[in-house]
């Protein structure tokens, strides 16, 4: 049977093969070291399966603390599929089964003790498309710090939506009008607006699943500008289709192929001197 | 040949198929529209004049000699006095030219045999009325009714018709002198059935339908709305929840009298619920209209996109949370949709209620959820069955009165439904 046919929320990246090189005699073993000192999260032999097909293979990846790590490779590779294993999103699709241990604070996110709701709000998200609430800009980012019960009365709930919009870069562009709906604002506020809502819980990890394509160069700019602003406070995980985008905004990267994570290493030599033949040939833009 | 020219040259055979096309459509437009105007033109015709009864002006003499002998002005002698001696009295003064006894049988059938409940509702409020002569308008009979809406041919000959030539030239002698007039037929909505057209209204059918609606509302709309939004969002994908939702789906197909059937079976002979009540009729039409509504909420909650879901998950929303707070709101107004149009459909539904027993013949507007009633559409299938013309039009008056509740309800379902494309 067909699984996207019976999905309530579509797989987010297809996964029929793209055009690739002949691949058959490549090895696609990790080369460069996954592991980092003081890892927020480690991600330890992931496999992910959508019903029969498997999307993941044996990944193996340490998330820092207080860096961007960038996951780019070609469409299907399945990079958004392990970013939405770090939150358990992948949970609300059907038939998607996860392998293997997601750690953070040496528990796995996976252990049946482990409530998805604390996960996500210890691990934020960000969408791909900008997803505010129908909702007034201020009750968009209130929404988190009131369901935790992180507020005892009005004015703490002021506060953090302020210290947040603040922090996202939106504050001045909406302080008069917080009361108006979120779905007002432009494109790149509207993703300003969710950055804003995902912090306001102060998650540890921010995850961001391509947060610019949907927007136009001068809003990616400032959103890509954001992201090196909040690194300072938060660990990011950032999946992009632009290399570019990865080579500005991240101390690390790594690159997926079909569904292994065939590289990885601080994005200076990934950018510069990649090992696996399969990143040259992708980062000099031979295929993607 | 190039490409345009076999394109040119195929062009005008295009266009001709789809003007073709057009013309088709518009044809199946305009005959629909015809054929709804036609329906609504022929019901609208037989029942507007049910709207208006025929009333006859009498000078009634509050005879103390009748009503009240021993001038106690006690309720129950006032109750239970012959009021309707009071009105025979004043049609004989009032045509004194008609002595036999036949004759004066036919002058009191002129006016409806419930003035003397009229007269009697007067004093009980008013006793100071009594010894007292007040001109007062009293509902005349059916066939005079008739006669002044025009239903009665004066051209048939005399043993054909209803209304004999004498009791014609009554009226007309009375229509010189403005004494017999056609008003609003306040009767209409604020009585219960009754054997005689000119008693009988709808208010205890309308009662009876409010009553059955509410109960239908109450079952259908909560547990609807909990088993589509469990259906949606929470329950497993396996063979039990597929063999569910075909039965939802078959359900929503089956005929409407099979339900009747069920709450004969269940609700009355086996519950022991008192027939013929609103809420043996509400938990038919409840059970009738369940699917419709599961059916409706769970396509509106479908249509909620699935972004806004996943962020409020993101923010670490619980499922239930993400449900409540943020996908209900928004499918809410198609939910009232398909709950309304549910509901509009109960509130025409004949069959089921026939085999409760509400089909019976109620006289008083039912007070309770307990008591006897019947329904609109129940009431229009009873008066249609009877022979007195003053039934046909009220038939058809009922039938519009149905059909202005069905409108307002369909109104509301598209009033909400503009409300949901404008949020987004």
């Amino acid at each position: 049977m067909d699984i996207t046919e019976t999905l309530a929320i579509p797989i987010p990246e297809q996964l029929d093969s793209p055009a690739v090189p002949d691949q058959a005699d490549l090895d696609l073993t990790t080369v460069g070291d996954f592991t980092v000192p003081d890892p927020r999260m480690k991600i330890r032999d992931v496999n992910v399966f959508y019903g029969q097909k498997q999307a993941i293979f044996d990944v193996n990846l340490d998330i820092g603390s207080n860096s961007v790590v960038a996951m780019i490779g070609p469409s299907g590779c399945g990079k958004t599929t392990l970013l939405r294993c770090l939150n358990r999103m992948n949970d609300t699709i059907d038939g998607c089964r996860v392998e293997g241990r997601v750690e953070m604070d040496d528990k796995n996110v996976y252990d049946r003790k482990m409530d998805p709701v604390l996960l996500r709000a210890r691990v934020g998200m960000v969408f791909q498309k900008p997803n505010p609430f129908p909702k007034s800009i201020f009750d968009n980012v209130a929404y988190g710090p009131r369901i935790h019960g992180l507020v005892r009365d009005r004015t703490d709930l002021e506060e953090i939506v302020h210290t947040s919009l603040e922090r996202a870069g939106l504050l001045d562009e909406v302080k008069d009008r917080m009361d108006q709906p979120g779905t007002g604002l432009s494109g790149g506020q509207q993703q300003r607006l969710c950055i804003a809502r995902a912090i306001a819980v102060s998650p540890e990890v921010i995850l961001m699943d391509e947060p610019c394509s949907a927007l136009d160069p001068i809003a990616t700019a400032r959103i890509e500008e954001l992201i090196g602003e909040l690194r300072k406070n938060f660990s990011i995980v950032i999946v992009t289709h632009s290399m570019q985008q990865a080579a500005r905004v991240s101390q690390r990267t790594a690159y997926f192929h079909l569904g292994y994570l065939v590289e990885v290493g601080s994005t200076k030599d990934i950018f510069t001197t990649p090992k696996h033949q399969l990143t040259e040939e992708y980062i000099t833009g031979r295929f993607g | 040949m190039n490409p345009t020219k076999q394109i040119v040259s195929g062009l005008a055979r295009r266009q001709r198929a789809e003007k073709r096309f057009r013309l088709y459509g518009l044809t199946a437009v305009v005959l629909g529209m015809a054929f709804l105007l036609l329906l609504f033109g022929s019901i609208v015709a037989n029942g507007y004049k049910a709207f208006t009864q025929t009333y006859i002006e009498l000078p009634i003499y509050f005879d103390p000699a009748v009503i009240d002998p021993s001038s106690e002005r006690d309720h129950q002698t006032l109750f239970s006095a012959d009021y309707w001696k009071l009105v025979k009295t004043a049609v004989y003064q009032k045509f004194p030219q008609a002595s036999g006894r036949k004759e004066r049988r036919e002058l009191t059938r002129m006016v409806s045999e419930g003035s003397a409940y009229e007269l009697r509702d007067q004093v009980l409020e008013n006793p100071r009325l009594i010894g007292t002569t007040q001109h007062i308008w009293l509902a005349a009979d059916d066939d005079i009714d008739m006669l002044m809406k025009g239903y009665i041919d004066r051209n048939v000959p005399e043993d054909e018709r209803r209304l004999n030539d004498r009791i014609i030239g009554y009226v007309d002698s009375m229509r010189e002198v403005d004494a017999i007039e056609r008003r609003f037929n306040t009767t209409f909505f604020a009585a219960g059935d009754s054997r005689e057209p000119e008693q009988a209204g709808i208010l205890g059918a309308l009662m009876g339908s409010f009553l059955t609606l509410i109960v239908t509302l109450l079952l259908s709309f909560p547990i609807g709305v909990a088993a589509a939004v469990y259906l949606e969002e929470f329950a497993p994908r396996n063979r039990f929840i597929d063999l569910i939702e075909i039965n939802i789906n078959n359900l929503a197909a089956v005929p409407s009298i099979i339900f009747g059937l069920l709450g004969l079976a269940i609700f009355i002979n086996w519950f022991g619920m008192p027939r013929s009540t609103p809420v043996v009729g509400g938990l038919v039409l409840g059970l009738m209209t369940l699917p419709t509504i599961i059916i409706a909420s769970r396509v509106s909650i479908q249509s909620v996109p699935p972004s806004i879901k996943e962020a409020a998950l993101g923010v670490g929303a619980s499922r239930m949370q993400a449900m409540f707070h943020h996908v209900l709101p928004i499918a809410t107004p198609g939910m009232l949709t398909g709950t309304i149009i549910g509901m509009a459909r109960a509130l025409g539904e004949t069959a089921p209620l026939l085999m409760i027993g509400m089909v019976a013949f109620i006289v008083d507007p039912p007070g309770g959820f307990t008591e006897p009633a019947t329904a609109l559409p129940v009431q229009i299938f009873l008066w249609s069955d009877s022979p007195e013309r003053g039934f046909t039009e009220r038939t058809s008056a009922a039938i519009l009165v149905l059909l202005v509740f069905l409108i307002a309800m369909n109104a509301a379902a598209v009033y909400l439904r503009e409300r949901v494309t404008k949020r987004f």
